[in-house]
């Protein structure tokens, strides 16, 4: 038995122990790996992701177990300080020593620093592991009490500054970007991309600062500021740096092997360095007289590590490619191949328009046949097809503008995923080529994109190549004649439309007679929601009659949050609401001890109630007047107004009556996802009515009815469906709309994507909704009317029923409550203890 | 917090000493479960009624370790009894007690049983 010794457990070094367990020559060889941080390996490259959700556990590429399951001694929290080439053995800072029979050395690289007068300052951060992050989350809270509009640099104008601008800002900074080259991400993009780019980013609010050299960080103990020149500061509260990356090549050094003149070990073409028994991958290896900063090359460094230590003759690639994709903040950005090119080489041809900050440029070879590289900037849809053309060699269009023109009638012009070759490399993280997705499939190992995903780890890594792994999923599925249904999940075999179909000419009212009737096995989370969803939108049963086909939110009437405590939002339609009501929310929050705060949607949320208390707190709330607010469903929420012209000097209509009329008529309305609706007053829009599900503007002459838009993480502006309406045309248009949409949405599916998806767009549903071209309009109407007939207040039916109160007991067997629950005070209210794993 | 977890094993129908009178089986909902408290324990008791069975597991969820286990919604997948967490849709098999749609450690199960209407938990203590 031989022993290989990793030293660094980052993406590179766990990497390496995955390749090599699934290897056949695995049982020679024992695995003992180091890692210095705290933690097992976690995905680095969605590091920013960390900012949303504080979930270090989200990120972890493996379980602590999964080594010991493999056999491999993990050890964390040790650094490997010294190599004894002549023993073949290491020592550590625990002053442990350790025999090797292979070393690989995957200590990648640390944030470059720049010798700056006053670096050192309390403030300035690097950007690189979870520890760094929680660092600035820490900072920035501290520097936010004392100064409300406190300001962030980030040092360096690269991929990861540019994350990092947006994770200052999410931290609620002023974001500054400062870079010392004339452009912005100055490998990857050209002047012109870098300059749409910066306008784009500005327009979100982060600002840019280009061609800026820092003589000195400025502050006493702590930043203040950024000197560049001797006039020019910028004023900054902390800074986070950002400019490359040096390899940790301390070990290889200290033991002599053969180093880069700027650093880095060099390896050859079998990641081997000058000692034969140690090998170099990731960004600690100088490969080419390169430094590789991606994640891809260094995967395939440590899959080249793996076969030559088994004993297989696998080489490094020559060539490397460096193409990358990013979503910064919502904005596309990709380059390919030679993103710039010598006019030498070939010709470029341009697509520019700033004002949607479009910028897209391709790199095509003098004789017009080969695309040689590229950039595109504001939408990057294109790029999984370019890059592969490129990849590939593939022949282009005769008019190769077509890759980059905008699609017009008739969608793309130029080939589909299955035009590729075999050997077209789809995920290039994983190196996984077509011919293994699709060959998956038609060998019969592989039923589903599940399947496919699990067995080959094709998109398992950044992800980027997942439509394209969907595309040929798909297309090869139906090439072998099997159907390719959005089916609702394994108990039933239909799509929610046409489950919708058969629950309502079959008239089935409960769950188990569905199943029975059109499905198969038990059911589980997925279906039964979907189900209990199409009874409320058929029935208007409301939720209390089958709670436990539920989700958790519907089951308890009030949304779960941390901790399994319940939030709870009685209506106030319109954000209207009397003192004396507005006296008893604050009676029962102070009585309950529950967290109280004005939410977004014009409405008061009460935190912190537990289980056994919902009953007694509605009850309170419903005796002053108040209804349950069907926050917790996926049902219309909010219907926002501004005041319009009761108070405002600009209001053309009534926007508050109109709001209050429509929140009354479709409150409780179960739709497939949740429903927001807005009535603004005049067109200065204070009520936001584009931003939503449905959206009215009061306009000379009448309302403007909008609909389809969209907050949240993929927002949209509402599209107008009808314009100068009255009220009664309003709301009959509105009864069709929502009743057409949700007869046939999928499950979850916003107003805005299920636009997206119907064919023919805002143009064919005004066909429908006003022109009632497929002659359904009057049932429509009729049903929206039986909904709203049958509306009850789900918090009443439990008040007043014995029954029903069960449930809302945390013990079966006690009257106690739940015991293990913790809260800590916050600003003289109180919040769950934080989750700490 | 490895202490909650702690206080939880699984245990096998011939290790119990103690079958512990919880509630009526009327107390419970159909294809449904409730939680029950026991000394410093609480656990979670569905009543499969589909499958005709009962199953009984810890109430504490081992992703963010909170007592929610038991206002999940149960079902089945490829036959086998799962119930999924309210908090992020973790399932588990209710049969061993494994993650199945991840790498978290897997939830103890209890054994369950039913004597004149009455619903009783296995424990080994």
């Amino acid at each position: 038995m031989k022993t290989i010794i990793v030293v660094g457990n980052g993406m590179v070094g766990y990497k390496f122990c995955e390749k090599f367990v699934s290897k056949s020559g695995k049982d020679n060889f024992k695995i003992i790996v180091f890692g210095e941080e705290p933690r097992p390996a976690y995905d680095r490259v969605h590091l920013s992701e960390f900012f949303g959700n504080q979930d270090a556990k989200a990120l972890e590429l493996a379980p602590v177990n999964w080594y010991s399951d493999n056999k491999i001694d993990l050890i964390t929290d040790e650094s490997v300080t010294d190599i004894h080439r002549n023993t073949k053995t290491i020592t550590t800072a625990k002053d442990r020593e350790f025999k090797y029979d292979y070393l690989v050395l995957a200590t990648g690289s640390s944030p470059f620093v720049p010798p700056i007068k006053g670096v050192e300052k309390k403030g300035v951060f690097v950007y690189r592991t979870i520890e760094d992050l929680e660092g600035m989350l820490s900072y920035a809270d501290q520097i936010k009490k004392s100064k409300p509009n406190a300001k962030a640099a980030v040092l360096g104008g690269g991929l990861l500054g540019l994350e990092a601008g947006k994770a200052v800002m999410d931290m609620g900074l002023e974001p500054h970007v400062v870079e010392f080259a004339p452009k912005l991400m100055p490998r990857q993009l050209d002047s012109r991309s870098s300059q749409v780019l910066q306008l784009k980013l500005e327009s979100l609010g982060i600002n840019i600062h280009l061609s800026k050299a820092t003589n000195q960080i400025l502050g006493n103990g702590s930043i203040t500021g950024m000197e560049f020149g001797e006039d020019d500061k910028l004023d900054v509260d902390m800074l986070v740096i950002s400019a490359g990356i040096r390899p940790r090549d301390e070990l290889g050094k200290t033991c002599g092997l053969e180093m880069g003149v700027r650093g880095g070990i060099i390896v050859n073409n079998k990641m081997q360095t000058s000692d034969e028994n140690i090998y170099a991958i990731g960004e600690v290896a100088l490969y080419n007289h390169m430094i590789y900063g991606l994640v891809a090359p260094g995967y395939e460094m440590a899959e080249v590590a793996v076969e030559q230590i088994i004993g297989n003759d696998t080489l490094m690639s020559t060539d490397i490619d460096m193409s990358t994709k990013l979503k910064l903040i919502g904005v596309d950005v990709a380059s390919f191949g030679e993103p710039f090119m010598p006019a030498e080489k070939g010709h470029s041809i341009l697509f520019e328009n700033k004002t949607k900050s479009l910028y897209k440029r391709i790199n095509v070879s003098h004789d017009g046949k080969k695309l040689l590289g590229g950039i595109l900037v504001g939408d990057a849809s294109d790029y999984n097809m370019l890059h592969q053309i490129y990849l590939n060699g593939m022949a282009i269009p005769e008019n190769p503008e077509e890759l980059i023109l905008p699609a017009r009638e008739g969608g793309a012009s130029f080939g589909s995923a299955m035009d590729l070759p075999d050997t077209a490399q789809i995920c290039s993280c994983e190196n996984v080529t077509k011919g293994e997705i699709c060959g998956s499939l038609t060998n019969g190992s592989c039923e589903s994109l599940a399947d496919v995903v699990s067995c080959t780890k094709a998109s398992t890594s950044c992800g980027g190549c997942k439509p394209m792994v969907v595309d040929l999923v798909n297309e090869t599925l139906k090439s072998l004649g099997k159907e390719v249904k959005n089916t609702i999940c394994e108990h039933f075999e239909y799509t929610r439309q046409e489950l919708y179909g058969i629950i309502k000419i079959k008239k089935i009212t409960t769950f188990n007679e569905a199943i029975d009737t059109c499905g198969k096995g038990d059911g589980c989370e997925t279906c039964k929601p979907v189900v209990a969803a199409i009874f409320a939108s058929l029935y208007m049963d409301t939720a209390n009659k089958e709670e436990v086909i539920q989700d958790s939110n519907d089951r308890f009437l009030a949304n779960i949050q941390r901790n399994g405590t319940y939030s709870v939002v009685p209506r106030i339609p319109g954000g209207e609401i009397t003192p004396e009501k507005l006296i008893v929310i604050g009676e029962v929050g102070k009585k309950y001890n529950l967290y109280t705060k004005i939410t977004g949607g014009q409405r008061i949320d009460l935190f912190g109630a537990e289980l056994n208390d919902l009953p007694a707190i509605w009850k309170e709330l419903i005796d002053a007047g108040f209804e349950s607010g069907h926050a917790y469903g996926k049902s219309l929420r909010t219907v926002k107004s501004c005041v319009g012209s009761t108070w405002c000097r600009y209001g053309l209509d009534e926007s508050v009556s109109f709001a209050i009329e429509l929140e009354d008529r479709y409150k409780g309305l179960r739709s497939p996802h949740k429903l927001k609706g807005g009535v603004s007053g005049c067109i200065r829009e204070c009520a936001e009515a584009r931003g939503k599900d449905f959206g009215v503007i009061a306009v000379e002459g009448g309302w403007n009815l909008y609909v389809c838009g969209n907050g949240g993480a993929t927002p949209k502006h509402a599209l107008l469906l009808a314009e100068k309406i009255d009220n009664e045309t309003c709301l009959k248009y509105l009864d069709r709309f929502l009743m057409y949409y949700i007869r046939t949405a999928a499950p979850l599916m916003r107003t805005a994507a299920w636009l997206d998806k119907l064919e023919g767009g805002i143009e064919q549903l005004k066909k429908v909704v006003i022109d009632d071209s497929l002659n359904i309009v009057a049932e429509l109407e009729e049903e929206m009317q039986f909904l709203v007939d049958a509306y009850e207040c789900e918090w009443k039916q439990v008040i007043e029923s014995e029954e029903e109160k069960k449930r809302f007991k945390h013990f079966v067997n006690s009257d106690e409550s739940d015991d293990d629950l913790v809260f800590v005070p916050m600003r003289e209210q109180k919040m769950p203890e934080p989750w700490n794993y | 917090m490895e202490t909650i977890l702690s206080r939880y094993k699984t245990v096998k129908k011939e290790e119990v000493k103690t079958w512990f009178k919880v509630a009526h089986v009327y107390d419970f909902p159909e294809n449904g479960g409730l939680c029950a408290k026991y000394k410093d324990k609480q656990i979670a008791v569905y009543n499969f009624t589909r499958k005709n069975t009962w199953y009984a597991c810890q109430n504490v969820c081992p992703h963010k370790m909170e007592m929610v286990l038991s206002r999940g919604m149960i079902g089945d997948e490829k036959g086998i009894a799962k119930v999924a967490c309210p908090m992020h849709k973790k399932t588990f098999s209710l049969e061993t007690g494994k993650n199945l749609n991840g790498d978290l450690d897997a939830i103890a199960t209890y054994p369950v049983k039913i004597e004149n209407n009455f619903v009783y938990i296995g424990f080994s203590e």
